[in-house]
């Protein structure tokens, strides 16, 4: 065992490198690039209950450096996010690199917009901004290790508890799926009534014309002593 | 053949079926392993009694604590560097997002040799719910382009460290705008716990839950593909719905209009006419 130790922490001395070029640079969620007064919405349909955690990070295009900065202060982000029935839940500003949550307490689609909103007008001067965005919901939103040692969870329990939280999420999302069949169906049925009374409607809007037109013409021509 | 290392695959496209996912043939490997060395498996030692304690939070009673010794911190420490390398580096985004039309969306991920990635996107709503994908490695090299493709699946493993970047293109449609979801995962999944000290193979209890909790991920993977296809049935049957409304009441004036137009022809091409006909006859 000590002599797997050793060999581990061999391999493990290339963790401080490592480390830094994960701060510098390879710091994991995926960007996009986006304009000064460019909104990005992202959509998330979820059922309801359900905790969303946003993680952003912001980096300005330096003209002169021709990269982007690390970190710019006075740079901030609007966050809004509305809920199915467009009422806003959240709307706040936040830093150049900031973390928003929310619960969602009426399933659908629940809209998250981002658009840049800085102290300093001058920063921009027609760059563009890198948004690093990392968005996570339901059960990926919780943090394993930090419950672990909140509860002070075992192994096996905390892997019991991971467990626990999918089911649940299952079930939430089936709870959902049944609800939105429920509003599918009742689009599929209006539609079915509106195919067949418009349709009766039409047939009997023609045959009145038809007979109309007939009638009427007969008494003009009539009038005109053609008939 | 391993009781506990069996995983359940991931869904793809079946090109022959479409509108259906169906298992990887490709089996994805243990979710826990470490960078940093390999766990090789071994029959399974016997386990101490667990605590005594629920598995649900309110009723838990704390473990005993254990003397701390400075190469416990030193380790501890080296773990939690560990756990900050690992977490960022093996994650996965999913979002979902509205591509207006004439526009092109391109998102950037920085991804380390040897990684295995996988990409999948579907259009939710929109015109003829297609879109171009294009994804291009860090030399700018393309490893996969599609145009006009409803969903699909892309599977690679990075062959060199840098940024790579995939768009999304709706510049063939004039007005309508797209909802497109996509599933970037990189790597694996982030284990459970990041100062995973153990050399001992996982116990029978444990294997069954990395089981079960295999099988729960492609269960809600499942319902994640159920619940977009859904959304577009629906986007489609309300669509439908209201362009069903809105013709009918169209057609209806237009034989309205129509037939009293006819009339008025008519009438228009007898009225003259005649008058100086019957005088000239009388």
């Amino acid at each position: 065992w000590r002599s797997e130790q050793r060999s581990g922490m061999r391999w493990c001395g290339a963790v401080p490198l490592a480390w830094l070029a994960v701060q510098l640079g390879l710091s994991g969620a995926i960007y996009f690039h986006i304009g000064e007064t460019e909104k990005k919405c992202f959509i998330e349909e979820i059922p309801d209950e359900t905790m969303v955690i946003g993680n952003y990070r912001t980096q300005l295009w330096d003209k002169q450096s021709e990269s982007f900065l690390p970190s710019t202060p006075g740079l901030g982000m609007h966050v809004e996010v509305r809920d199915p029935d467009t009422k806003v839940i959240l709307s706040r500003q936040y830093g150049s690199e900031g973390r928003f949550t929310f619960t969602s307490h009426t399933p659908g689609e629940h809209q998250i917009c981002l658009h840049s909103n800085s102290t300093k007008m001058s920063l921009f001067a027609g760059g563009k901004l890198r948004v690093h965005l990392d968005i996570q919901v339901g059960e990926h939103a919780n943090n394993y290790p930090e419950i672990a040692a909140k509860d002070k969870l075992t192994e096996l329990q905390l892997r019991v508890r991971q467990l626990l939280d999918q089911v649940e999420q299952i079930q939430k999302e089936q709870n959902y799926q049944r609800f939105r069949e429920e509003r599918f169906r009742q689009t599929s049925e209006s539609t079915n009534q509106r195919v067949l009374w418009w349709s009766i409607a039409q047939t009997i809007i023609l045959i009145l014309t038809g007979i109309w037109q007939m009638k009427h013409l007969k008494s003009f021509f009539e009038a005109k002593k053609l008939v | 053949t391993h009781p506990g290392r069996t995983a359940l695959p991931r869904l793809v496209p079946v090109p022959q079926h479409p509108g259906v996912w169906a298992p990887r043939a490709a089996v994805t490997g243990l979710p826990f392993s470490s960078v940093c060395r390999e766990r090789r498996w071994r029959p399974p030692l016997p386990e101490s009694p667990p605590p005594p304690g629920s598995l649900l939070p309110p009723s838990h009673t704390p473990p005993q604590a254990r003397p701390v010794r400075a190469d416990m911190w030193a380790r501890l420490l080296l773990q939690l560097l560990w756990a900050q390398l690992l977490v960022p580096l093996v994650r996965g985004s999913e979002l979902t997002f509205e591509l207006p039309d004439n526009a092109k969306q391109c998102f950037y991920e920085d991804i380390v040799q040897g990684t295995k990635c996988t990409l999948e996107f579907q259009v939710i709503t929109g015109g003829h719910y297609d879109v171009d994908c294009r994804l291009e490695d860090a030399d700018g090299a393309v490893l996969y382009k599609e145009m006009k493709k409803q969903y699909d699946s892309f599977t690679f493993t990075a062959a060199k460290n840098g940024t790579y970047k995939f768009c999304f293109s709706n510049e063939f449609s004039t007005f309508t705008h797209k909802t497109v979801y996509f599933d970037f995962q990189v790597g694996d999944d982030p284990p459970l716990f990041p100062n995973e000290s153990r050399v001992s193979a996982l116990t029978q209890m444990e294997s069954a839950c990395v089981t079960m909790h295999e099988a729960m991920k492609s269960v809600i993977d499942y319902q994640t593909h159920f619940r977009l296809r859904e959304a577009q049935g629906r986007s489609r049957a309300e669509d439908l719905n209201s362009r069903v409304a809105f013709w009918s009441i169209g057609e209806a004036l237009i034989l309205l209009v129509v037939s009293l137009g006819q009339v008025v022809l008519l009438r228009s091409f007898f009225s003259d006419k005649r008058t100086t006909s019957t005088r000239v006859g009388s």
